[in-house]
């Protein structure tokens, strides 16, 4: 019996005009966009300097920054009003107030001091331009030390802590590798959590749900005919990702494809049980549409996609624990960025599996052929 | 007597809404039961309880020898029912409809194939057999609604309202189509508001606000109630109905 609902239920998806287009352009377009726009990495930000010294070391420091690729040089301003004044007009993010007799300090070891101020009308953008200008005049300083302190009169014993810094696993903080495996989770949730469902509730606006109703076939087959082509989907739709992630943006999994694979069945037995219950008590397309939509919301904002969910609030935590999203993110990440195997990953799983097992339970259940 | 079908004191309540009303009834074997009422008598959800579709909310009834509130996979089995709305899938195409089903019910591969060749042949549907059936024109959907609604033999066929939307030529071959399958043994259960159809059934029900008012052969009620047509029976049972639309 099941064999002749699978053929129905393929055949339906390929001669559906827009299915089939879906499952290829929907990974395609996230891929190739999210990873650049969805990203902290801020480049071209505008900066002002007022340099009031107008001396070698001052125009040393404009130099570093302005070829450090971060930062545009937007004008010299005359004083810092009028620095203030481009700030105003959106034209710059942060000026670099250079003081008089900056050199003159530096060279008698009295010390400098800059000033710089960030637009943080966007908190974050203020924040990462202020970073970025403080890790520039460190290391500045830092040259600046070297070249001085031979001819420095009071050298004697400066000691200087070096912090060796060691990003591990993704050395060069390349937003895209981190977004790019988690992104493909994404993916694979709206696709497999989604279309499930709209198929049964299609049937039940269509009413051809009641034909099936009112024949002899057990409710678990007619829900495992609905489940076993988004399994084939799924798995097109994670392979399409592999190709991509590798062909754009040169990102190979450090773990193995088939620990992916192994997961990536699990979770979409999980996703799509969500989606089936969901339709078993929507009674109409908008219905099951709106619903599934407040679910992906709170799922992709609580996964850890874009925050990270240690830096959330207690109870957000508790949350986060019981969104599938998470679990398997933290899976993709691991495997393509740590190389982690099954047994390191043994928490996600029996989490995974506990979840696909409650909500197919819970989908076979609410699924009724009788009113 | 062989009843396939029996129902007593069959209730339906919705709420504080009783849509059927201790309805009791039997048809047998063979016959053409034609099942009358206005929008809204309770037709339908009637129907939708023998069909185990719809659980009854008190009453007893038997379909094809199964109770229909503990043994309702039993009965679907032993069921074939086409609905008010047109319920194949219109992006399969004509055989592959017919396959669906045909394997739903436990039949195989090749008796699907050698069943659907000797049907498309019967219903001169060789040349639509591969195509979609959203492309068929309303009539031939509802000739092969039918044909699959009984390709696996059952005992018992319930129709709702079959002929709606169809032209007179159309319901005239679908109503010799209902007259083979009851020479064939299935007993038909079929719903209709045309009062014509009514007279081809060998035995009509006529339900007002949820209770059977009437019921034996046309004949009878036309003498009983002293009219030329059904139609007339029809318009005189009808007017005691206190329910709105």
């Amino acid at each position: 019996m099941l064999k002749y609902l699978l053929r129905k239920e393929f055949r339906q998806i390929k001669r559906n005009a827009f299915l089939p287009r879906l499952i290829f352009a929907f990974p395609l377009m996230v891929l190739l966009v999210f990873p650049w726009a969805a990203s902290y990495e801020i480049k071209n930000l505008n900066i002002s300097i007022v340099d009031n010294d107008q001396s070698s070391f001052s125009k040393a420091l404009t130099q570093k920054i302005i070829s450090s690729n971060y930062f545009r040089l937007t004008d010299y301003s005359v004083s810092y009003s009028a620095a203030l004044k481009s700030i105003e007009a959106q034209k710059s993010d942060i000026i670099l107030q250079i003081p008089a007799n900056f050199e003159k300090n530096i060279i008698n070891a009295q010390g400098a001091k800059v000033m710089l101020s960030a637009n943080a009308v966007n908190g974050m953008k203020g924040g990462i331009a202020m970073t970025y200008l403080v890790s520039i005049i460190n290391e500045f300083n830092a040259s600046l030390i070297k070249d001085l302190m031979p001819l420095s009169k009071s050298t004697t014993n400066i000691s200087t802590i070096q912090i060796d810094q060691q990003y591990r696993f993704n050395q060069n903080l390349n937003y895209r590798v981190f977004m790019v495996p988690a992104l493909m989770v994404m993916i694979l949730s709206l696709l497999c959590g989604f279309l499930p469902a709209v198929s049964i509730v299609f049937e039940k606006e269509l009413g051809t749900i009641e034909q099936m109703n009112v024949s002899p076939v057990p409710k678990v087959l007619f829900i495992l005919a609905k489940l076993i082509p988004f399994w084939v989907i799924g798995l097109i739709v994670i392979n399409i990702g592999f190709v991509v992630a590798w062909a754009v943006y040169g990102l190979v999994p450090a773990g193995h494809f088939y620990t992916i694979y192994f997961f990536t069945i699990i979770y979409i037995l999980t996703v799509s049980g969500l989606g089936l219950i969901i339709s078993n008590f929507a009674q109409s397309l908008q219905q099951a549409m709106f619903i599934i939509f407040f679910f992906m919301l709170v799922f992709i904002m609580l996964s850890g996609l874009y925050t990270p969910i240690d830096s959330m609030p207690e109870w957000a935590k508790w949350v986060a624990a019981f969104n599938p999203l998470k679990y398997f993110m933290e899976v993709m990440r691991a495997v393509y960025l740590k190389g982690s195997d099954i047994l390191q990953l043994w928490k996600q799983l029996l989490a995974l599996i506990a979840f696909s097992i409650f909500f197919n339970i819970i989908a076979v259940i609410s699924y009724r052929k009788s009113s | 007597m062989d009843n396939v079908i029996t129902a007593t004191n069959l209730t339906k309540q919705f709420g504080h809404f009783t849509a059927v009303d201790q309805i009791s009834f039997e048809v047998e074997r063979g016959e053409i039961f034609g099942f009358l009422g206005a929008n809204g008598a309770g037709k339908t959800t009637a129907m939708r309880m023998l069909c185990g579709l719809s659980k009854p909310t008190s009453g007893i009834g038997t379909v094809a020898g199964f109770d229909i509130h503990t043994q309702t996979e039993k009965v679907k089995k032993n069921i074939g029912y086409m609905s008010q709305k047109f319920s194949l899938y219109d992006d399969l195409k004509v055989w592959e409809n017919i396959e669906l089903f045909g394997g739903i019910y436990g039949m195989n591969d090749q008796d699907i194939k050698v069943k659907t060749d000797k049907l498309m042949y019967e219903l001169n549907f060789e040349k639509e057999r591969n195509m979609l059936v959203a492309s068929l024109p309303l009539g031939f959907k509802q000739k092969l609604a039918f044909s699959v609604a009984i390709f696996h033999q059952p005992q018992v066929v319930f129709l709702d309202e079959p002929t709606g939307g169809v032209d007179p030529v159309t319901r005239r071959m679908f109503w010799e189509m209902i007259y083979k399958a009851a020479e064939n043994g299935i007993t038909v259960f079929v719903t209709t508001h045309y009062m014509d159809e009514a007279e081809y059934c060998n035995r009509v029900s006529i339900m007002v606000d949820g209770r059977i008012e009437a019921l034996d052969s046309p004949k009878n009620l036309k003498a009983h109630y002293s009219a030329k047509n059904m139609d007339e029976v029809f318009q005189k049972l009808a007017r005691k109905s206190q329910r709105k639309e």
